[in-house]
């Protein structure tokens, strides 16, 4: 028994040392899993699922990692990509009742379909195959048709219009790709516990799908560490949007329908990821509840927040933090276990109403004009209720309020725009450039090179009601082999991009959270971001069926016009007189290889070909014809013989 | 007699400014008519709108050619750019450069009306030397500079190609000055207009030839055998013997070429088309220079990279034909608008203004961008030869025909591209039918002055034998 014991002991020990050896090799690699509910005005529920994944500075050579993705950091270190975005989405955010102007919508809401940047660290001639590539590999990883991206006729290269400075910088967008459990299953492949345990086991696909809106992210950048031979460490950060709908029982219309994670998601979260340094749950409430909530002596009420006349949370928070205008209740899911799963539930009590924060200006974008031929683009950017509350922020030197808003637009070749037809509305009152477009840069589209991008920065008055930017533009007539298989769908303008460069999101908390990734991303000054809408042009379709008609008629047309106009230069009337009158004087005598050759030597009395005979007018013939035959033969035995001879 | 001869200008002044009126009225409202978007009107590249965004693209400090938006001269940017922008107030804009086109078609006629009376008299003259005036002494010779002109002014074609703003009207003018200048034997001026004509649309170099012919054996004439023929029955009375009439007539079937003139008109050509370069070359000195320019004018024309509808056949075609087979067709078909210049000289080597109608209505069926510009030009030169072409087979069906297609092109276009109840087929078929119809024309007027000559031939050998 002690023999037994005694061998144990080293074991023991062996194994302990393993263990701090297997954790100190990785001491920086963290990872960790946060969810965010949110309840929103118009009687949804968002629910916003971060990941974030770090991998500290180490050496490039050899690297192992334990948490950090090996799929991520090998194109990271292949493309050398400092830093990248990609995200699929699917519905549209809005912005009106779903806030426009804190960092979760800033960074959040996504046009839809496929959108992707990266700006690079390689030199500037190998930026584009670097795109390339990437797009490449991105499109293998994520099991979409990313690849689309690599022509150039689908990115390009914003310089300050992103809101990122770099001309290093890919932009692109794929209005139409269809988001689906697909991209998603990919995405999960890289959380180290997957679906299948703590937050991310919430993501049961048919209510994830189900929703208003979802929009998956990966945004990866690089962190250079100072010191030398070490290579760069890389931040992932993966965040799932989604706003569902909660299924309500209850009859009255302007009561906020009451949720519970295992009502929304249709699984309760049963434990947290093993390997996750913190996971925890937040939820946030926000509006006129906060601002109520603050009045209340904090002090002495703050752990009664959670159940009070308005509403009720089944669980109680370990933490509650309070913002300018929001209530954050904080769980942590360490304690669940199988036998006490975590299930937040929220309970309204009474009817209540809030506004989310919107950005200075709602930007929409439509169509106008009709048939295929031509048409324009207008930007509406309309005043919202915020813009009074924003207004004296933004002091220019001459002491004229403005808001500055940068606009950002991608318009594929078959999009003709005519930038000289660009017109700017202020409160419906034209407006020359000078007055408000501070900057603009332009760069055209090339016919199946490379699309178009329009960069403006505008610089509005503070009191502006609404203000329209115009552009025509002719509708491109593409070959048939360019239209997609459903050519009448028509085709999709890529979302373009407004974002207000003085303005910035950020969540303003008063305590220190360094902990919690999520709440120190919201807690970064954020650029205020909104997309609108993608549009769909119809264009004209030439007949796909009959290709093989319009070249047979078009040759016809050019065997007409030749045929007919070299009948009309070599026919000679006189001569066919002459002809005629000489074969009526020998019929019956002659022959017609006679008559020919009569008619070939013109000009000549006629009786000279008579002195010919026939026997020696055969023979001439006959030889012409051996002579004939001889150079055919011999065209073909030299074609056969150099044909072989290769 | 004098009386008539007076009225018959005033007549033609009141009818030209007439047009001019007319012009006028149709550009004080453009916003109604909305010409200058019609396929028919501007192509890719007589557009006015393409020309403004190239000069805004210019003003931005980019390479008016950045984009695939303008594909015209650099000199044009820089003379009608400023117009596009300016504008008097009150007035719609684009009204100076309306105003620039209307003087540029009136000029045009006015150098048409120069060369027909040129012809006119060249035809009187022969018509002496034949000593056809004194038989035929009903036969009146039309005035056919004031009809060309007139049918250049007020053929609806140019009218639309005027109003709508494309740049065709200085294309046009470009040409017929060249062809002016070659009539009334002012070198410089020709290769001027030749230059600036082949520098503005490539297809007019094609004019060289009958430039040339013009320059070295003069104006249009009757086969010089007529001549020799007619000099000959003169002369057969003192000789009997066949064979010394052919001697004697070989001898004297050479007309003199001016070899001088024609060198000097080289000289001249290569003069102005070195002027053009380094002028584009100074404009486009930031922009990528000239190499930029060629491949973005005559590479865009040579290579049809725009497929949007126009008047011609090839948008469809390039539109569907199969990528692998797009190089073999390019090359078929521009060589098909030169595969006809070498018999045609050689069958109308005698009437070198009638060989440059031909070419200039060849290089617009094959255009690989036409419009009813183009058309018009080759129509009014046409109206330049009524006295040879005035029993011309097919005129009235062919007359029907330009009528037809005019009406129906607008209903086509409308019902495939507004209304979408068409289909691309619809407008084809309709530019199918034009390009017939403009070949017939042209065939049949090969064909009437071929006559014409051969009409001759036998009149005057019928008149040697009635003198002899």
């Amino acid at each position: 028994m002690a023999c037994l014991v005694r061998s144990w002991i080293p074991l023991l020990f062996l194994q302990s040392f393993l263990v701090a050896i297997a954790f100190g090799s990785n001491e920086g690699e963290e990872f960790s899993e946060e969810l965010l509910l949110k309840p929103l005005p118009d009687r949804k529920v968002l629910a916003h699922f971060h990941f974030e994944n770090r991998a500290p500075p180490s050496n490039s050579h050899g690297r192992n990692h334990h948490l950090f993705p090996k799929a991520i950091s090998q194109l990271v270190q292949k493309f050398r990509v400092k830093e990248m975005e990609l995200s699929f989405t699917q519905g549209r955010w809005n912005h009106e009742h779903w806030g426009g102007f804190d960092p979760l919508s800033s960074m959040n809401a996504k046009p839809v379909g496929v959108e992707l940047w990266a700006v690079f660290d390689v030199p500037q001639s190998q930026v584009d195959i670097s795109w390339k590539n990437l797009t490449h590999a991105l499109s293998g990883l994520f099991c979409a048709s990313i690849n689309f991206l690599e022509s150039s006729t689908s990115y390009a290269a914003p310089t300050w219009g992103f809101g990122t400075n770099s001309d290093k910088l890919r932009y692109g967008s794929l209005p139409r790709e269809a988001v689906c459990t697909e991209n998603l299953t990919p995405w999960l492949k890289l959380l180290p516990c997957r679906d299948k345990d703590g937050i991310s086991a919430l993501m049961n696909r048919p209510s994830v799908y189900r929703g208003f809106y979802h929009s998956q992210r990966l945004h990866l950048s690089t962190v250079e560490s100072g010191q030398e031979g070490l290579g760069s460490g890389i931040v992932l950060e993966q965040t799932l949007t989604v706003v569902i709908q909660p299924e309500t029982t209850s009859v009255e219309t302007n009561m906020q329908p009451s949720w519970s994670l295992s009502s929304l998601f249709g699984r309760k979260v049963v434990g947290s990821c093993v390997l996750a340094k913190s996971s925890n749950v937040y939820l946030q409430l926000e509006g006129r509840l906060g601002h109520e909530s603050k009045n209340v002596d904090t002090e002495i009420e703050a752990h009664k927040l959670w159940m009070n006349s308005d509403f009720d949370l089944s669980l109680k928070p370990d933490r509650v933090i309070r913002e300018s205008s929001s209530l954050l209740f904080i769980f942590d899911i360490d304690k669940s276990s199988d036998s006490e799963p975590f299930d937040l539930g929220l309970t309204w009590k009474l009817p209540s109403k809030w506004s989310c924060e919107q950005a200075p200006l709602h930007a929409s974008r439509f169509l106008m004009g009709s048939g295929n031929e031509r048409g324009a683009i207008a930007i509406l950017l309309k005043a919202t209720e915020s813009q009074e509350k924003l207004s004296g922020r933004n002091l220019t030197t001459d002491g004229r309020c403005t808001i500055k808003a940068n606009i950002f637009q991608i318009f594929p070749w078959y999009i003709k725009v005519y930038y000289h037809t660009l017109q700017i509305f202020v409160d419906q009152q034209q407006k020359t450039d000078s007055e408000v477009l501070k900057k603009i840069n332009v760069s055209p589209s090339t016919d199946k090179v490379s699309s178009g991008m329009l960069e403006m920065m505008l610089e509005l008055p503070c009191e502006v009601k609404s203000a329209a930017i115009s552009i025509e533009y002719d509708k491109g007539f593409l070959h048939i082999d360019e239209y997609p298989p459903d050519a009448n769908q028509g085709f999709d303008i890529p979302s373009a991009l407004i974002s207000f460069p003085s303005h910035h999101a950020s969540l303003d908390f008063q305590e220190e959270l360094s902990k919690s990734p999520l709440l120190s991303s919201f807690k970064e000054k954020s650029l205020v971001r909104s997309y609108t809408e993608v549009l769909l042009v119809p264009l004209t379709t030439p007949d796909f069926s009959m290709p093989y008609n319009v070249i047979t008629i078009t040759c016809t047309i050019f065997a007409l016009y030749f045929g007919s106009l070299l009948n009309v230069l070599r026919r000679r009337i006189g001569e066919e007189e002459r002809f005629l009158k000489s074969q009526g004087k020998k019929r019956g005598g002659l022959k017609q290889l006679l008559s020919r050759l009569t008619a070939k030597i013109r000009g000549r009395p006629i009786e000279a070909p008579s002195s010919e005979s026939p026997a020696a007018e055969s023979s001439f013939l006959s030889s012409k014809l051996i002579f004939k035959i001889i150079l055919v033969a011999g065209a073909a035995a030299a074609w056969q013989y150099f044909s072989t001879d290769k | 007699m004098a009386e008539e001869q007076n009225k018959k200008p005033c007549r033609f002044w009141i009818w030209a400014s007439a047009s001019v009126v007319f012009r006028l009225i149709l550009i004080s409202f453009p916003g109604n008519l909305n010409l200058s978007s019609r396929p028919e009107v501007s192509t890719p590249l007589t557009s006015i709108r393409r020309l403004a965004e190239g000069y805004w693209l210019k003003q931005a400090s980019m390479s008016p050619y950045a984009g695939s938006m303008y594909h015209g001269s650099p000199l044009l940017l820089s003379i009608l750019g400023p117009l596009t922008v300016q504008s008097i107030k009150g007035q719609p804009s684009h009204l100076l450069c309306s105003l620039v086109f209307v003087i540029a078609d009136i000029l045009s006629a006015m150098l048409l009306r120069g060369i027909g009376q040129k012809l006119q008299m060249a035809y009187g003259l022969n018509a002496r030397l034949l000593g056809f005036l004194k038989s035929s002494r009903d036969k009146v010779i039309l005035p056919c500079g004031d009809i060309a002109a007139l049918v250049y002014l007020w053929n609806p074609f140019t009218i639309v190609s005027c109003v709508g703003l494309s740049t065709s009207p200085i294309e046009n003018l470009a040409v017929v000055l060249a062809l002016f200048g070659a009539v009334t034997r002012r070198v410089p001026l020709a290769a001027f207009g030749f230059v600036m004509a082949t520098h503005l649309s490539l297809y007019p170099a094609t004019l060289a030839i009958p430039i040339i012919i013009i320059l070295g054996y003069g104006l249009d004439a009757p086969p010089i055998k007529l001549f020799l023929q007619t000099r000959s029955v003169e002369n057969e009375k003192s000789s009997t013997s066949t064979v010394s009439k052919q001697a004697k007539s070989k001898q004297t079937t050479h007309l003199p070429f001016l070899w001088k003139t024609v060198a000097h008109f080289l000289f001249w050509v290569l003069l102005w088309s070195l002027y053009v370069l380094v002028l584009c070359a100074l404009s486009l000195n930031k922009y990528g220079g000239l190499e930029e320019m060629f491949k973005r004018t005559y590479g865009f024309i040579l290579s049809i990279e725009d497929l949007s509808p126009n008047i011609g056949v090839f948008w469809y075609f390039f539109a569907e034909v199969f990528d692998f087979f797009r190089n073999f067709f390019l090359i078929v078909f521009h060589v098909n608008v030169l595969f006809m210049l070498l018999p045609l000289v050689i069958r109308l080597k005698h009437r070198p203004c009638f060989l440059a109608f031909v070419y200039l209505a060849i290089s617009s069926i094959l255009k690989s961008y036409p419009s009813v510009g183009d058309s018009a030009l080759y129509l009014s030169l046409w109206a330049l030869f009524v006295n040879e072409l005035i029993d011309m087979k097919f005129s009235f069906f062919l007359f029907c025909g330009y009528l037809g297609i005019s009406l129906l092109s607008p209903v086509m276009h409308n019902l495939w591209i507004w209304r979408g109840t068409g289909n691309a087929n619809f407008y084809f078929g309709n530019a199918i039918g034009y390009a017939c119809f403009q070949i017939v024309f042209v065939v049949e007027s090969v064909s009437a002055m071929l006559n014409h000559d051969r009409a001759l031939r036998r009149s005057s050998s019928n008149h040697g034998e009635v003198k002899s």
